[in-house]
């Protein structure tokens, strides 16, 4: 039953990101684009994380974690470039 | 132990479900700052079910308690909030809500 | 809460235990005296930094708001979003920017405020203008823009303002 409901959450997830896929290519504004990217890390965390069970390992958690970090540390930095034409100031 | 399997199962498909609403929010909504919604809170509880189903699965099948898992959902309860806001005010600055007839600032 | 010279930052000394052994995945006692070890460490070092400390004043409001309250708003935000995006008509929505004139400057009140709103119900918090008087949030449904802000002010800024002041 739980590899159902694996395989279920997998499909799921893959769905999710092929629709952030759409809008990432579609735009039609920068911060759209920002957006879709940062659902895009998060939902690649989540497969991490699924993968991590069905693969019944604990390797994964470090991935997740570091994406986790990557994903919001780019989307504050993309966004800051955007509002200052800048990162650093 | 079939306890066990049915709330991980119940907790992956709702998982699941958030994330692809927020998705589909992402996708249909019309402009800018509705889309900001789906991906900010139906995505961020979606992926903290995943992982607190990890946390349970690993919990039961492996020795001992397993509760990193915890630390992604917090780290994403902490964060979403704050890239929002961030997103909104770069979209702020573009400009992008003056072209309804909303108030700007 | 006067920290002292050893331990400056006593709430943060707890939370980089927590997050060490969290990290970690184990409650092994030398886990546990390295953790301790760093968690005394960092707040020491980093000291300067933080020039003032948070101080929770009503601690137990503040567990009923936070584990109470907040988590239930989470929850019940959550269904009626996604309740709203599968909604057939989308363009029977009433997205809207409405301004929440605030009643406090403390810095860490409306930065708590900022996110707690943006977690709960339909809003979402885009800015604050220059003179920290007005919270600009985005609703996502709003039929009723004074009955918006009056549940704002109530339900959350009224009692963070009343955790946070001593």
């Amino acid at each position: 039953m739980l590899k159902i409901a694996l395989i279920i959450a997998f499909v799921l997830m893959t769905i999710a990101q092929l629709l952030n896929l759409y809008r990432l290519f579609k735009g039609p504004s920068l911060p759209d684009r920002i957006l879709a990217l940062d659902t895009m890390y998060i939902n690649a965390l989540a497969l991490f994380v699924l993968l991590g069970i069905y693969f019944d390992t604990a390797t994964y958690f470090e991935a997740a974690l570091i994406i986790a970090v990557m994903g919001f540390i780019s989307t504050v930095a993309t966004s800051k470039y955007l509002m200052r034409g800048d990162i650093v100031e | 132990m079939i306890v066990v399997e049915i709330l991980v199962s119940i907790f992956l498909i709702c998982g699941g479900f958030f994330a692809l609403a927020g998705s589909i929010g992402l996708f249909r909504l019309r402009d800018f700052f509705t889309r900001l919604h789906g991906p900010t809170k139906a995505t961020t509880l979606g992926v903290g079910c995943l992982a607190i189903a990890s946390a349970i699965y690993f919990t039961f099948h492996k020795e001992g308690i397993s509760l990193h898992e915890v630390l992604i959902t917090l780290f994403l309860f902490i964060t979403a909030p704050v890239s929002a806001h961030f997103l909104a005010k770069a979209a702020r600055h573009q400009r992008l809500h003056e072209d309804k007839d909303q108030p700007g600032a | 809460m006067t920290g002292n010279r050893l331990i400056p930052h006593p709430l943060m000394t707890i939370a980089l235990i927590i997050l060490w052994l969290l990290l970690n995945n184990s409650f092994a006692f030398g886990h546990i005296l390295l953790g301790a070890f760093l968690g005394i460490a960092i707040p020491w070092f980093t000291n300067r930094f933080w020039p003032e400390r948070p101080r929770i004043c009503k601690r137990r409001l503040f567990f009923r708001f936070f584990f109470g309250t907040f988590l239930y708003d989470v929850i019940v935000a959550n269904l009626n979003v996604v309740r709203l995006i599968l909604q057939p008509d989308i363009g029977k929505l009433q997205p809207k920017f409405i301004r929440i004139p605030l009643d406090t400057d403390d810095p860490l009140v409306i930065s708590i405020l900022a996110n707690v709103i943006s977690m709960t119900p339909g809003t979402v918090s885009t800015e604050i203008t220059e003179d920290k008087k007005t919270l600009i949030v985005h609703g996502l449904n709003v039929p009723d823009e004074q009955a918006a802000i009056a549940e704002i002010k109530s339900r959350y800024e009224a009692t963070l303002k009343e955790i946070f002041t001593c």
